[in-house]
């Protein structure tokens, strides 16, 4: 699992029927600090969350497992909103 | 999945034949703002894109996860044609 924020969403009416109703973010991966590391991606969004919001997702074939049908080609989704990251060190 | 914009078609009639009557679509990764990235993908078009056209590519396994790619030697497929991006935070 891996840690971004949503920075913006992704309008597509012509998709692959299984991802009709999908909710598509931006998401741009941070670090521990929440600080910016590496490039934007795009992930399917099951849980609903805002712009701006600090978020876990998962990527690879694992992203399909979330989303309501079996078979819909995503390799990233949202599993959750972060309240809070305490870090040692 | 990655933004890439289609840049041309691969066109090979000797391939394996599961991937016979595919679609090959050569896309360039872009950055948010559409301006190209270096490199580019070949990936089976499940949604009829065309040349230019601004799409989502889903890639490894979930690639297979379509109608038209399951249990096919593919790794990368086009799966939406992105009408519009609204960008809010700037990362």
């Amino acid at each position: 699992m891996h840690l971004g924020k949503v920075i913006g969403t992704i309008w597509a009416t012509r998709k692959y029927p299984a991802l009709e109703g999908a909710k598509l973010q931006i998401v741009q991966p941070v670090d521990k600090n929440l600080d910016d590391r590496g490039a934007p991606l795009v992930a399917v969004d099951t849980i609903g969350a805002g712009s701006g919001e600090i978020v876990m997702y998962i990527t690879s074939r694992e992203a399909t497992i979330p989303y309501r049908v079996e078979l819909v080609p995503i390799d990233a989704s949202i599993i959750g909103i972060v309240d809070r990251v305490d870090v040692q060190g | 999945m990655i933004l890439g914009r289609v840049i041309g078609t691969v066109w090979a009639t000797r391939k394996d034949e599961k991937l016979t009557g595919s679609t090959l679509q050569i896309v360039r990764p872009v950055e948010l703002d559409y301006s190209p990235k270096p490199g580019f993908v070949v990936a089976v078009d499940a949604v009829g894109a065309g040349v230019g056209e601004i799409v989502l590519v889903v890639q490894g396994s979930s690639a297979r996860q379509t109608v038209k790619t399951q249990n096919k030697p593919v790794d990368a497929t086009i799966m939406a044609i992105v009408d519009k991006l609204d960008i809010e935070e700037q990362g």
